[in-house]
């Protein structure tokens, strides 16, 4: 086991190792930030000097060897917009994203994982048909279009809760959630939804699909053959096996609800990082684009591992063959 | 006294997309209690599905559409599901064929045996955990507190199909149903574990419905044989009276593909063709394409008529008493 989570976690440096020069690389690339950042009647004086002090004179080797000893030590750069350090600004939205991809990730286990379920049990009944229809909805409509959808329905013509904005929030463990009072709940539900859908009609798929293999064992009709009640049969011997594949696609798309929450950040108005990320790639606010890929790379890497490591406990085979290997 | 399980014209047809595959067709047989009841035939003759049947275990697009299971006065078939599920695993246990698939490969043992004993008596922890390690060592397995906590894929076949074996005997059941429990093993472990179970039924009176595809295992096992074809009953009656002397064509041919001692150095014959598809039956006798004897007669299907002392078959030209094999 300790030898198993030293290699995963050996992997997981490299991964993110690859992913600075990549961003390094990219973010060099794509555009010129002095000429956004001076006014456009600044002296060529002027432009060399802001040139100077971000450091954007120097050879691109150098300037990636000191932005990855300045990683390093937990220094993304300071942002070229606010004049604060990059990751800061990140770190401070970082909740409000947080709380979002978390909300909507619980959203669509919770829901995702009963319905596939069902649906897997009774695949040929009208509620499977019905929730199988739906999930290929929730896949294949556009996320952005279903955000506007839910604001016209909901906070335009029914006006039962808000188009955008985080609400009031609170303090809880040291940052600032909105799900602990009624106002920040009402703005949370939509924006969770809209990220939810797709996982969740993901879930509901593989969730279904599993179910049906499962169901198909030996083993199940032995349970049954035993005399358990059909409860029974589902809630530990069906779900303990569809576990281990649903475990990890949710371990993959938590990584990527961060990632996806940039579009719904931005249709829903909500304050996270996401949104910081489309209005600095405007701004070519360099440091911020970079610290936002790095943290999220760290984010994504952080969770993949995460999941690993829970796999294994879910897996008595897995445990045992890599504790041998 | 009365039959501890009789089955009286179980049918049990599969609703596929290329029509309706009957999978057991008017089946009866029945068991007094202690006897053991050997369920023969080539694989997809139907064994599997009847087992199924009698525990109400058989899956869409399979139905049971009609007959009747009494066991021990009991309609079972008419009973449905709750009274099926108060005898599964209580009184009627069954064993199946691959013991590598039976066992739920996530669960320790112990929580497989231990739900067993509580799925039918609301008894403590501790005192199901005492039971299933008695049945663990009935079974043969040696520190039964170690295996308890291990996970199926620590265990060979052979000591899997043990566990299984154990789990059916945690209740004292009266009838367990085993589905060719060591085709899957190796020889010498197929010989232990038979007679293993044959002792084990023996000291509890359990009856016991083998079923195989291997008349040389149930040939020293079973009081009585039931040779299934195509769905269809076509002979039953004393183990020793059929093996000895076989009516039917077909089971005429399956001992003759068995090596025995006795005819050692004889030619070991097989049946020409192939299992028929269920969907595609030929009209009268099933057996009728495959069949040495078959005439004109064999275009209307035989019904199953006594043939000896508690024998019947069916067969328009059954072969005589003692009459020699070919
Ligand atoms: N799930 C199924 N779907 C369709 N037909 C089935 C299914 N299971 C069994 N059958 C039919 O029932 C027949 C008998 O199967 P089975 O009882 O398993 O045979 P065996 O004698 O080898 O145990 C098969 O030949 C097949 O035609
Ligand atoms: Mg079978």
């Amino acid at each position: 086991m300790i030898v198993y989570l030293v290699r995963r976690v050996g992997q997981s440096l490299l991964a993110v190792m690859a992913m600075a020069v990549l961003v390094f690389l990219g973010v060099f690339f794509i555009g010129n930030p002095v000429d956004v950042l001076v006014s456009p009647e600044a002296s060529q004086a002027q432009i060399a000097a802001t040139v100077e002090r971000l450091g954007l004179d120097r050879p691109l080797y150098e300037q990636f060897g000191i932005f990855v000893w300045n990683a390093l030590q937990g220094d993304l750069g300071t942002s070229f917009v606010y004049g604060r350090p990059a990751l800061e600004i990140i770190l401070d939205r970082l909740p409000a994203t947080m709380e979002l991809a978390l909300v909507a990730l619980a959203l669509s286990v919770g829901i995702g994982i009963p319905l596939g379920v069902w649906a897997g049990l009774r695949p040929d009944s009208i509620a499977g048909r019905t929730i199988m229809g739906g999930s290929i909805l929730g896949f294949s409509l556009p996320n952005f279009w279903q955000g506007m959808l839910l604001i016209l329905v909901f906070a335009v013509l029914l006006g039962w809760l808000p188009a955008g904005g985080r609400g009031e929030t609170t303090e809880f463990l040291g940052m600032q959630v909105s799900f602990l009072t009624w106002d920040g709940l009402s703005h949370l539900i939509l924006p969770a939804i809209n990220l939810a859908l797709f996982k969740m009609s993901l879930i509901i798929r593989l969730a279904r699909a599993n179910t049906r293999e499962v169901c198909m064992q030996d083993y199940v009709k032995f349970a049954r053959a035993k005399g358990l009640s059909p409860r029974r049969v589902v809630l530990v011997h069906v779900l303990k096996n569809i576990m281990i594949p649903v475990v990890t696609i949710i371990g993959l798309e938590l990584g990527s609800m961060v990632a996806f929450a940039i579009v719904t950040e931005t249709v829903f108005a909500w304050p996270g990082m996401g949104k910081l990320l489309i209005d600095s790639i405007n701004l070519l606010d360099r440091p911020v684009i970079v610290a936002y890929l790095m943290l999220t790379v760290l984010i994504i890497v952080g969770i993949n591992l995460l999941v690993d490591v829970i796999y294994s406990l879910l897996d008595p085979r897995i445990r045992l063959s890599e504790m041998k290997g | 006294m009365s039959a501890l399980l009789d089955v009286c014209d179980l049918q049990t047809h599969f609703f596929t997309r290329d029509g309706v595959a009957k999978a057991v067709d008017k089946v009866s047989f029945s068991l007094e209690k202690g006897q053991i009841l050997g369920l023969v035939g080539e694989s997809g003759s139907g064994k599997s599905v009847t087992g199924f049947s009698i525990l109400g275990l058989v899956d869409p697009p399979g139905r049971v559409a009609g007959g009747q299971v009494i066991f021990d006065g009991t309609d079972l078939i008419a009973g449905g599901e709750p009274v099926m599920r108060s005898l599964r695993g209580k009184r009627i246990a069954m064993i199946f064929q691959d013991p590598m698939m039976t066992l739920n490969p996530v669960l320790r043992i112990d929580t497989q045996m231990v739900e067993t004993v509580r799925a039918h008596e609301n008894v403590s922890k501790a005192e199901a955990l005492r039971r299933c390690r008695e049945a663990l060592v009935q079974v043969g397995i040696s520190s039964p507190d170690e295996r308890l906590k291990s996970y199926p894929h620590q265990f060979s076949g052979g000591m899997r199909q043990r566990v299984a074996i154990a789990i059916a005997l945690l209740h004292k059941p009266d009838l367990i149903i085993a589905d060719e429990p060591t085709t899957a093993l190796d020889v010498t472990i197929q010989a232990q574990i038979l007679s293993e179970v044959q002792k084990l039924c023996a000291q509890s009176g359990t009856a016991l419905i083998w079923i195989t595809h291997d008349l040389a295992v149930v040939s020293g096992l079973a009081d009585r044989l039931a040779v299934m074809y195509a769905g269809r009953i076509i002979e039953d009656g004393p183990t020793a009276a059929i093996i000895a002397n076989p009516r039917h064509p077909y089971t005429r041919g399956l001992i003759d593909s068995v090596p025995q001692g006795k005819r050692h150095g004889a030619m070991l014959t097989q049946i020409k063709g192939m299992t028929p598809s269920l969907l595609n039956l030929p009209q009268g006798c099933k057996f009728a394409p495959r069949c040495p004897r078959a005439d004109a007669a064999c275009q209307v299907e035989p019904a199953l008529t006594p043939a000896g002392p508690d024998r019947q078959v069916r067969c328009h030209h059954p072969h005589a008493d003692h009459e020699a094999t070919p």
